[in-house]
Protein backbone atom coordinates (compact mmCIF):
# COMPACT_ATOMS: atom_id res chain seq x y z
CA UNK A 1 0.00 0.00 0.00
CA UNK A 2 2.94 2.41 0.84
CA UNK A 3 4.23 1.76 -2.56
CA UNK A 4 0.88 2.96 -3.89
CA UNK A 5 0.30 5.77 -2.05
CA UNK A 6 3.67 7.60 -2.22
CA UNK A 7 3.85 7.81 -6.14
CA UNK A 8 -0.02 8.69 -6.40
CA UNK A 9 0.33 11.50 -4.15
CA UNK A 10 3.10 12.62 -6.26
CA UNK A 11 1.32 12.28 -9.40
CA UNK A 12 -1.76 13.78 -8.05
CA UNK A 13 0.26 17.06 -6.63
CA UNK A 14 1.72 17.16 -9.79
CA UNK A 15 -1.42 17.41 -11.82
CA UNK A 16 -2.78 19.86 -9.64
CA UNK A 17 0.20 22.36 -9.82
CA UNK A 18 0.31 21.66 -13.42
CA UNK A 19 -3.17 23.24 -13.81
CA UNK A 20 -3.03 26.10 -11.61
CA UNK A 21 -1.49 29.02 -13.16
CA UNK A 22 0.75 31.32 -10.87
CA UNK A 23 -1.20 34.92 -11.22
CA UNK A 24 0.70 37.74 -12.01
CA UNK A 25 1.59 40.14 -9.61
CA UNK A 26 2.42 43.97 -9.36
CA UNK A 27 6.25 44.63 -8.42
CA UNK A 28 7.24 41.23 -10.60
CA UNK A 29 9.53 41.26 -13.49
CA UNK A 30 7.11 40.79 -16.67
CA UNK A 31 8.37 37.82 -18.06
CA UNK A 32 10.10 38.75 -21.32
CA UNK A 33 8.94 37.11 -25.08
CA UNK A 34 9.98 37.02 -28.69
CA UNK A 35 6.75 37.37 -31.32
CA UNK A 36 6.35 37.73 -34.52
CA UNK A 37 4.79 41.19 -35.41
CA UNK A 38 3.17 42.86 -38.58
CA UNK A 39 6.66 43.64 -40.21
CA UNK A 40 9.21 42.78 -37.28
CA UNK A 41 9.72 40.89 -34.74
CA UNK A 42 8.31 42.16 -30.98
CA UNK A 43 10.22 41.64 -28.45
CA UNK A 44 9.89 42.97 -24.47
CA UNK A 45 12.80 43.26 -23.47
CA UNK A 46 13.52 46.11 -26.81
CA UNK A 47 11.08 48.37 -24.87
CA UNK A 48 13.00 48.63 -21.92
CA UNK A 49 13.04 52.35 -20.45
CA UNK A 50 9.74 52.93 -21.76
CA UNK A 51 6.31 52.32 -20.23
CA UNK A 52 4.56 49.40 -22.07
CA UNK A 53 0.92 48.77 -22.05
CA UNK A 54 0.91 45.18 -22.75
CA UNK A 55 -3.03 44.18 -23.72
CA UNK A 56 -3.90 40.92 -24.69
CA UNK A 57 -6.47 40.61 -27.37
CA UNK A 58 -8.00 38.04 -29.75
CA UNK A 59 -10.66 38.75 -32.84
CA UNK A 60 -13.42 37.17 -31.43
CA UNK A 61 -13.33 39.06 -28.02
CA UNK A 62 -16.03 41.45 -28.05
CA UNK A 63 -14.45 44.33 -25.84
CA UNK A 64 -11.15 43.82 -27.46
CA UNK A 65 -12.67 45.88 -30.59
CA UNK A 66 -13.87 48.47 -28.03
CA UNK A 67 -10.59 48.77 -27.23
CA UNK A 68 -9.08 49.09 -30.18
CA UNK A 69 -9.90 53.04 -30.77
CA UNK A 70 -8.89 53.64 -26.91
CA UNK A 71 -5.60 52.40 -27.79
CA UNK A 72 -5.26 54.29 -30.35
CA UNK A 73 -5.92 57.49 -28.28
CA UNK A 74 -3.85 56.59 -25.44
CA UNK A 75 -0.56 56.06 -28.07
CA UNK A 76 -1.15 59.22 -30.08
CA UNK A 77 -1.62 60.93 -26.74
CA UNK A 78 1.09 59.70 -24.57
CA UNK A 79 3.68 58.08 -27.50
CA UNK A 80 6.25 61.38 -26.56
CA UNK A 81 6.07 60.84 -23.19
CA UNK A 82 7.30 57.10 -23.04
CA UNK A 83 4.32 55.03 -23.69
CA UNK A 84 4.38 52.68 -26.00
CA UNK A 85 0.93 50.09 -26.68
CA UNK A 86 1.83 46.27 -27.24
CA UNK A 87 -0.60 44.15 -28.04
CA UNK A 88 -0.60 40.44 -28.37
CA UNK A 89 -3.17 39.12 -30.56
CA UNK A 90 -3.67 35.27 -29.11
CA UNK A 91 -6.09 34.08 -31.84
CA UNK A 92 -5.30 30.55 -32.82
CA UNK A 93 -5.61 31.34 -36.57
CA UNK A 94 -3.69 34.45 -37.08
CA UNK A 95 -5.08 35.12 -40.74
CA UNK A 96 -8.41 35.72 -38.50
CA UNK A 97 -6.83 38.46 -36.37
CA UNK A 98 -5.28 39.80 -39.99
CA UNK A 99 -8.54 40.58 -41.00
CA UNK A 100 -9.32 42.27 -38.36
CA UNK A 101 -6.43 44.44 -38.14
CA UNK A 102 -7.81 45.83 -41.44
CA UNK A 103 -11.65 46.48 -39.86
CA UNK A 104 -10.22 47.90 -36.98
CA UNK A 105 -6.53 49.51 -38.06
CA UNK A 106 -4.02 49.62 -34.87
CA UNK A 107 -1.68 52.61 -35.07
CA UNK A 108 0.50 50.78 -32.06
CA UNK A 109 2.40 47.76 -32.20
CA UNK A 110 0.92 44.10 -32.70
CA UNK A 111 2.13 40.92 -32.03
CA UNK A 112 0.96 37.52 -32.76
CA UNK A 113 1.16 34.37 -30.76
CA UNK A 114 -0.86 31.65 -32.08
CA UNK A 115 0.75 29.09 -29.62
CA UNK A 116 -0.74 31.17 -26.08
CA UNK A 117 2.53 30.61 -24.50
CA UNK A 118 2.46 34.49 -23.62
CA UNK A 119 -0.55 34.74 -22.34
CA UNK A 120 -0.12 31.41 -19.80
CA UNK A 121 3.35 33.12 -18.78
CA UNK A 122 0.78 36.34 -17.93
CA UNK A 123 -1.73 33.91 -16.68
CA UNK A 124 -4.23 35.87 -18.18
CA UNK A 125 -7.51 35.55 -16.71
CA UNK A 126 -9.92 36.96 -18.74
CA UNK A 127 -10.14 38.75 -22.78
CA UNK A 128 -8.48 41.17 -22.80
CA UNK A 129 -6.30 41.69 -20.06
CA UNK A 130 -3.90 44.53 -19.82
CA UNK A 131 -0.18 44.79 -18.06
CA UNK A 132 1.13 48.15 -17.51
CA UNK A 133 5.33 47.69 -17.34
CA UNK A 134 7.59 50.73 -16.15
CA UNK A 135 11.00 51.38 -17.95
CA UNK A 136 12.66 48.50 -15.11
CA UNK A 137 10.49 46.23 -16.49
CA UNK A 138 8.43 45.32 -13.71
CA UNK A 139 4.74 45.05 -13.56
CA UNK A 140 2.97 48.08 -12.15
CA UNK A 141 -0.83 47.19 -13.28
CA UNK A 142 -2.56 44.11 -14.34
CA UNK A 143 -5.92 44.49 -15.85
CA UNK A 144 -8.87 42.70 -16.80
CA UNK A 145 -11.37 43.64 -19.18
CA UNK A 146 -12.35 46.61 -21.14
CA UNK A 147 -15.44 48.53 -20.00
CA UNK A 148 -16.24 51.75 -21.37
CA UNK A 149 -16.31 53.42 -18.25
CA UNK A 150 -13.07 52.48 -16.63
CA UNK A 151 -11.27 54.38 -19.74
CA UNK A 152 -10.68 57.61 -17.55
CA UNK A 153 -9.32 55.18 -14.52
CA UNK A 154 -6.97 53.13 -17.02
CA UNK A 155 -5.84 56.77 -18.51
CA UNK A 156 -4.72 57.90 -14.96
CA UNK A 157 -2.86 55.05 -14.22
CA UNK A 158 -1.08 55.40 -17.54
CA UNK A 159 -0.27 59.15 -16.78
CA UNK A 160 0.52 58.40 -13.29
CA UNK A 161 3.27 55.61 -14.68
CA UNK A 162 4.75 58.55 -16.96
CA UNK A 163 4.62 61.00 -14.14
CA UNK A 164 7.12 58.52 -12.00
CA UNK A 165 9.69 57.99 -15.07
CA UNK B 1 3.84 -11.59 -9.43
CA UNK B 2 -0.35 -11.07 -9.79
CA UNK B 3 -0.47 -8.63 -7.17
CA UNK B 4 2.44 -6.24 -8.73
CA UNK B 5 0.42 -6.48 -12.31
CA UNK B 6 -2.86 -5.46 -10.35
CA UNK B 7 -1.20 -2.88 -8.58
CA UNK B 8 0.67 -1.45 -11.88
CA UNK B 9 -3.39 -1.79 -13.87
CA UNK B 10 -4.17 0.42 -10.49
CA UNK B 11 -1.62 3.34 -10.86
CA UNK B 12 -1.97 3.09 -14.89
CA UNK B 13 -6.01 3.52 -14.28
CA UNK B 14 -5.36 6.55 -11.80
CA UNK B 15 -2.98 8.34 -13.71
CA UNK B 16 -5.21 8.20 -16.55
CA UNK B 17 -7.80 9.69 -14.15
CA UNK B 18 -5.24 12.24 -13.21
CA UNK B 19 -4.50 13.25 -16.18
CA UNK B 20 -8.08 13.92 -17.17
CA UNK B 21 -8.34 16.54 -15.03
CA UNK B 22 -5.93 18.79 -16.96
CA UNK B 23 -8.11 18.24 -20.03
CA UNK B 24 -11.41 20.03 -18.46
CA UNK B 25 -9.78 23.78 -18.83
CA UNK B 26 -10.16 25.86 -21.58
CA UNK B 27 -7.60 28.88 -21.14
CA UNK B 28 -9.45 32.39 -21.63
CA UNK B 29 -7.20 32.91 -24.65
CA UNK B 30 -8.58 29.25 -26.16
CA UNK B 31 -12.36 30.37 -26.38
CA UNK B 32 -12.28 31.24 -30.38
CA UNK B 33 -14.64 29.13 -31.15
CA UNK B 34 -16.50 28.99 -28.46
CA UNK B 35 -17.23 32.26 -29.26
CA UNK B 36 -19.03 31.75 -32.35
CA UNK B 37 -22.49 32.89 -32.44
CA UNK B 38 -23.67 29.39 -33.71
CA UNK B 39 -21.61 27.89 -30.46
CA UNK B 40 -24.63 29.70 -28.26
CA UNK B 41 -27.90 28.05 -27.47
CA UNK B 42 -30.36 30.09 -28.81
CA UNK B 43 -32.21 30.56 -31.90
CA UNK B 44 -32.71 33.94 -32.49
CA UNK B 45 -30.06 36.54 -31.16
CA UNK B 46 -32.02 39.71 -30.84
CA UNK B 47 -35.16 37.57 -29.11
CA UNK B 48 -32.47 36.30 -26.93
CA UNK B 49 -30.63 39.53 -26.03
CA UNK B 50 -34.25 40.96 -24.81
CA UNK B 51 -34.62 37.74 -22.54
CA UNK B 52 -30.76 37.87 -21.16
CA UNK B 53 -31.33 41.56 -20.76
CA UNK B 54 -34.82 40.78 -18.73
CA UNK B 55 -33.21 37.97 -16.87
CA UNK B 56 -29.80 39.50 -15.84
CA UNK B 57 -32.36 42.95 -14.62
CA UNK B 58 -34.12 40.50 -12.66
CA UNK B 59 -31.91 38.22 -10.86
CA UNK B 60 -29.18 40.84 -10.26
CA UNK B 61 -26.47 38.84 -12.45
CA UNK B 62 -25.26 39.35 -15.55
CA UNK B 63 -22.82 37.36 -18.19
CA UNK B 64 -22.50 33.43 -18.01
CA UNK B 65 -24.55 33.04 -21.19
CA UNK B 66 -21.72 33.16 -23.53
CA UNK B 67 -18.25 33.96 -24.16
CA UNK B 68 -18.80 37.25 -25.34
CA UNK B 69 -20.92 38.50 -22.65
CA UNK B 70 -19.60 36.69 -19.65
CA UNK B 71 -17.34 33.74 -18.35
CA UNK B 72 -14.52 35.58 -20.51
CA UNK B 73 -14.30 38.34 -17.47
CA UNK B 74 -14.89 41.02 -20.86
CA UNK B 75 -18.04 42.70 -19.69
Amino acid sequence: MKTLCSPTAVLVLACWLGSSAQALEVGQLAPDFDLAGRTTAVKLSNYKGKTVYLDFWASWCGPCKQSFPWMNDMQSRYSAKGLRIVAVDVDQNSDEAKAFLKDNPARFDVAFDPSGKTPRAYAVKGMPTSVLIGPDGKVLMVHNGFRPEERQALEAQIKLSLKDQ
Amino acid sequence: MKRALLKFLALAALSGVAACGTLGQVSPWEKGHLAKPEMGFEGDRLDTSFIEHTYSSKEASSGGAGVGGGGCGCN
